[in-house]
């Protein structure tokens, strides 16, 4: 009796721990998050206001509106930030997943010489940061005159998502058996057509959540595009996250308001691709 | 009596490449053309071509001067300059502290989200929410946060009546190291927890059973059952986050822009100053090799014990 008791006790505050902890753990990640939305909701002299305002006493999308009006009111080029930010994501990871495809499949298909040390070549290339590729592609593009471009951009962007495409499309087809597209090909189908009609739609949800990986990495990349943009023709997002800083000033409830119009897409996108992103990582790699 | 198994096996081998086989070019070679060409037109020559010009006095502003051939002397500089090699240590320290950290933290938050009876996808989706960040937008965030006079963490620390006084965490050196420590922990613990979320989900449970039967405490059966089956895991992350590492630039960048004062000047935040404000390319080039291989070695590291690891838990994988 007395062991039971004791028993469930242990168990209760095991449990109660284990609640705690979680919700500690949880509101530390939603938190900033949180903050900056309702930042961007309220008005400038509540952020700055002292003693500190917790509880905001008037909502307003006062930030958003000034933001959408254009640059004479107080505002900055969102729409052009937004359309160029788009573009660029959208082409770069187009073109990354075609060629992803093509690699993918070749790796995870075909045997052939210095395989994996081809494929360890790729992911070397991913190594180089951003910003140390910045300096000699800054120099290449001002020769070629394609500074402050979308191709330019779209260009690197497709650079930097190969490998990982590669990467993940090879663990996403290794996963459909290989028996499938020889039966239809014995059933009369070429290569190809056994390729689009069988191969390719198992491992679409695979494909589909690389494009999305590869999609966050453009919307979300800074360290190029702040050295290879330099207008309105082909500044991103990111870079225009710098418009709200002046020399000792910074708005910042604008700039919360930018945030939150930059992140919505970006969450969107994670959420649907979630739980094929893991799977499809630790298959390409565990496996290998 | 050998031949027949072997002339099997070559017969098989034969169907297998001619069914592999369809085209007169190999195909692999023409599938990953493609992926060569991209590579090699935006990383490699690119690269060979700062190579180069690392061993030139380069500025931006005297284009000619790429042509003037100085050997080592670029390189010579960065080892008596002492500012560089405190920014290398720097950026070492962080790296270490950032990964370390995220790992024992990736592996708590992924034991306790294991461990939830109910609403473990909801669970799981929190998880991944810093992950959607953009660097940019974490570290103008933690900038929000940790500003002296307006930000959150200042006033709650005088609101629960913990300082009256504004700390300055992003002016004072070591605070904003801390900070900047808490960014980069803050929007990468989560790429740690997944993966190993995803190794503790894998598992098979018999041989928990079977360490519980054997009277294993909860610490042996961890050390010994579960941290060395879910640690390929763990590099994968390790890999990953190596592989992204320089997203502290952005962060960095954004927070203190390396100041006040070069107190929190990592490699990177160097290299862009030297290259693009002071407009030396030439020396920056320079150091900019030096963060890549910085790079490489980590990657090296991380796939070296990953392959450990592997081997470690057998061939089942």
């Amino acid at each position: 009796m007395d062991i039971n008791a004791a028993h469930s006790l242990k168990r209760a505050v095991l449990t109660a721990a284990h609640r705690i902890g979680l919700f500690l753990a949880m509101a530390t990640i939603c938190l900033p998050g949180l903050w900056i939305v309702l930042s961007s909701l309220r008005p400038t002299v509540e952020i700055m206001a002292k003693p500190p305002v917790w509880i905001p006493r008037e909502l307003s999308f006062d930030a958003y509106v000034a933001m959408f009006s254009g640059v004479g009111q107080g505002g900055i080029p969102v729409l052009d930030y937004f359309r160029n930010s788009l573009i660029i994501s959208v082409t770069s990871t187009v073109i990354a997943l075609a060629i992803g495809m093509a690699g993918g499949y070749a790796f995870a298909r075909y045997r052939f010489r210095w395989k994996t040390s081809i494929f360890l070549g790729f992911m070397l290339t991913r190594t180089v940061p951003g910003i140390a590729l910045s300096l000699p592609l800054f120099f290449v593009y001002a020769k070629l005159g394609i500074i402050d471009t979308h191709f330019g951009l779209i260009m690197a962007y497709v650079a930097l998502n190969v490998p990982f495409t590669v990467w993940l499309i090879d663990g996403f087809f290794r996963q459909v058996p290989k028996d499938l597209a020889e039966a239809a090909q014995i059933d009369g189908c070429t290569r190809w057509q056994a390729f689009w009609q069988v191969e390719f739609p198992l491992a679409r949800p695979g494909i589909a959540s690389a494009g999305i990986f590869a999609f966050l990495i453009s919307w979300n990349e800074f360290a190029l595009a702040s050295q290879l943009t330099r207008s309105t023709n082909s500044k991103t997002l990111p870079v225009g996250l710098l418009d709200y800083t002046a020399e000792f000033t910074i708005d910042w409830r604008g700039m919360c308001a930018l945030a939150v119009v930059m992140i919505v897409p970006a969450l969107t996108l994670t959420f649907i691709v979630q739980k094929h992103l893991v799977s499809g990582l630790t298959s390409g790699a565990v496996k290998g | 009596m050998a031949g027949r198994p072997d002339g099997g096996t070559t017969r098989s081998r034969e169907a297998k490449s001619g069914f592999l086989k369809p085209w007169k070019l190999p195909a692999p070679f023409l599938l990953l053309l493609p992926t060569f060409i991209v590579l090699a037109a935006v990383v490699v020559i690119p690269l060979l071509l700062s190579l180069y010009s690392s061993f030139t006095p380069f500025r931006l502003t005297r284009p000619d001067t790429i042509w003037t051939f100085i050997g080592l002397r670029n390189y010579e500089r960065l080892f008596t300059d002492w500012d560089f090699w405190v920014a290398f240590g720097r950026t070492v320290l962080l790296l270490t502290f950032a990964l370390n950290l995220e790992m024992i933290l990736g592996l708590g938050l992924a034991m306790l989200v294991e461990k939830a009876t109910r609403g473990q996808r909801i669970l799981r989706t929190i998880m991944m929410f810093p992950m959607m960040f953009s660097p940019v937008l974490v570290g103008f965030q933690f900038k929000f946060m940790f500003n002296d006079n307006v930000g959150l963490i200042n006033n709650a620390l005088q609101s629960l009546g913990l300082t009256d006084r504004a700390i300055p965490w992003l002016i004072d050196g070591t605070l904003a190291f801390i900070a900047i420590l808490v960014a980069e922990i803050w929007s990468s613990t989560a790429v740690f927890a997944i993966f190993i979320l995803a190794g503790l989900m894998a598992m098979p449970r018999e041989p928990l059973e079977a360490a519980r039967v054997d009277g294993c405490t909860p610490w042996q059966t961890f050390r010994y059952v579960t941290w060395p089956f879910v640690m390929p895991f763990a590099f994968i992350a390790m890999t990953i986050r190596s592989l992204d590492i320089a997203r502290a630039y952005d962060i960095v960048k954004i927070m203190t822009d390396g100041g006040p004062a070069k107190r929190t000047e990592i490699l990177w935040t160097l290299i862009a100053r030297t290259g693009y404000s002071d407009a030396r390319m030439g020396l920056a080039n320079a150091m900019a090799y030096f963060a890549i291989f910085l790079s490489i070695l980590f990657t090296v590291i991380f796939f070296r014990k990953l392959a450990q690891a592997r081997s470690q838990i057998g061939a089942e994988w």
